[in-house]
């Protein structure tokens, strides 16, 4: 049975490579990651494929830099009238492999984010190295565990491209406010 | 039940026979610990990295080709910008073909980090990392680390004064070092898995300056020692990269680790 197994993860790698179709050729949708979200249930990169969409990395053991970048995105989220604060989605990809659904919970359950409309994801280590690279975030995991990482606030339009990316999370300029709303609009 | 594991046993084959035929050489690396360049955290250089399988040469255009022959959707043209840019298999004459002027042999270059990882993934390997890359190309012909040795060093830097653009030497040329592994400080400036990792090893996750939080790493260059400084200009060329950058002096290598 063992044999069985190893042989659908070979051939799932091989699979895996090809990129898909179905996204312009600059979108970030085209990757073909596995994520498990706060609810422990599968999804893909994709997820919120038609919607305008904030992307980020995170991890949930995170002390500081985190939680902050969260709360940029919550306030950045107030700033909005309630129609397009209703239209907005958030999907944050944990750089930690072990963040399982209930750390993830804990961490949308600490910041009272809306649970339908923001994603907390992790994936395999693999993975994880695929979605930082699309999105040029830089990470590197310490002997004590924890991470290092450049924190970058990523929006995609509806179909996963690139419309405007920000360094500054805790204060981003106005144009990067100016392009959420209006991909929002 | 046994019928079912001699089945699974045939499908096996079958997939080790096809990484078999895609992939180059490989020499086993022993484990070792060894002090990279780039501290790991604060003042820590020491890294211990586990035994793992590197191949003896960069992929060459030849293997590439066969790559894209059977791959269509990693040909030039036909690859998503997500994955490459405009200049990916620049030296080539075409999507499937090499062209008269460009060794078969030589190492193929202009290749993205997602081409080279989807490479490799195919070929039944991966990336290499940084610290299994740098641990590797420390050995000289004779010696597990022969990175105090001036001629080490001088070899590297002699490289580099070489690179420019220019017609590329077939793989395998530079005299095999101690693990049977070539052109580890002549070749190829060549990608890793974590070359999106080697700029963020210092730790200034508490400063509460986004500035300095964006990157996080940039300490970590100032230099250990001056003879880090071969090994240094490699990790500012691979951290200057985005994954989907192509450039005609830049290539890889896979790795593997051993099955345990």
């Amino acid at each position: 049975m063992k044999l069985i197994a190893l042989g659908f993860a070979l051939s799932a790698t091989l699979v895996g490579a090809a990129p898909a179709t179905t996204y312009p050729d600059d979108s970030i949708y085209q990757l073909q990651v596995a994520l498990t979200d706060q609810q422990g249930k599968a999804q893909a990169l994709d997820r919120y494929a038609g919607q305008p969409t904030i992307v980020s990395m995170f991890y949930g053991s995170c002390p500081h830099i985190c939680p902050m970048l969260i709360s940029s995105v919550q306030q950045l989220e107030k700033a909005l009238p309630t129609k397009e604060r209703g239209r907005m989605r958030v999907l944050f990809v944990s750089f930690d492999p072990t963040d399982d659904a209930k750390r993830l919970a804990e961490v949308v359950a600490k910041h009272g984010v809306d649970g339908k409309r923001w994603t907390l994801a992790s994936a395999s280590a693999d993975d994880v190295r695929l979605v930082a690279a699309a999105l040029g975030v830089r990470y590197v995991q310490l002997p004590d565990k924890s991470f290092s990482h450049s924190t970058i606030l990523t929006l995609l339009d509806a179909k996963g491209r690139i419309v405007r990316r920000t360094e500054s999370f805790t204060d981003p300029e106005p144009e990067f406010r100016d392009a959420l709303s209006q991909a929002l609009h | 039940m046994r019928w079912s594991a001699v089945l699974a046993a045939g499908g096996l084959v079958v997939v080790c026979f096809a990484a078999a035929v895609a992939a180059e050489p490989f020499a086993r690396v022993p484990g070792g610990r060894f002090d990279s360049v780039l501290p790991v955290a604060p003042k820590v250089y020491a890294v211990e990295v586990a035994a793992f399988d590197l191949a003896t040469t960069a992929v060459t255009n030849q293997d590439f080709l066969g790559f894209v022959t059977t791959h269509p959707e990693w040909r030039r043209g036909a690859v998503p910008r997500l994955f490459a840019d405009d200049r990916y298999l620049e030296r080539w004459q075409g999507p499937l073909s090499l062209g008269a002027a460009l060794d078969p042999e030589a190492p193929v270059t202009g290749v993205s980090w997602f081409a080279a990882r989807a490479y490799c993934a195919n070929a039944g390997a991966r990336l290499p990392t940084w610290h299994e890359w740098e641990y590797a190309a420390a050995a000289d012909a004779t010696r597990a680390d022969a990175r105090s040795d001036p001629a080490w060093r001088q070899r590297m830097l002699d490289w580099y004064a070489t690179l420019g653009g220019g017609p590329l030497p077939p793989v395998g040329r530079d005299v095999a070092n101690l693990y049977g592994i070539h052109d580890l400080s002549a070749g190829v400036w060549e990608w890793v898995e974590d070359f999106n990792a080697l700029l963020v090893v210092g730790d200034n996750r508490e400063q509460g300056d986004p500035d300095r939080m964006k990157f996080c790493g940039a300490g970590a260059l100032s230099m250990r020692d001056r003879e880090a400084y071969a090994v240094l200009m490699r990790i500012a060329m691979l951290s200057s990269l985005e994954a989907r950058y192509t450039t005609r002096d830049l290539g890889f290598r896979c790795a593997r680790s051993p099955a345990p």
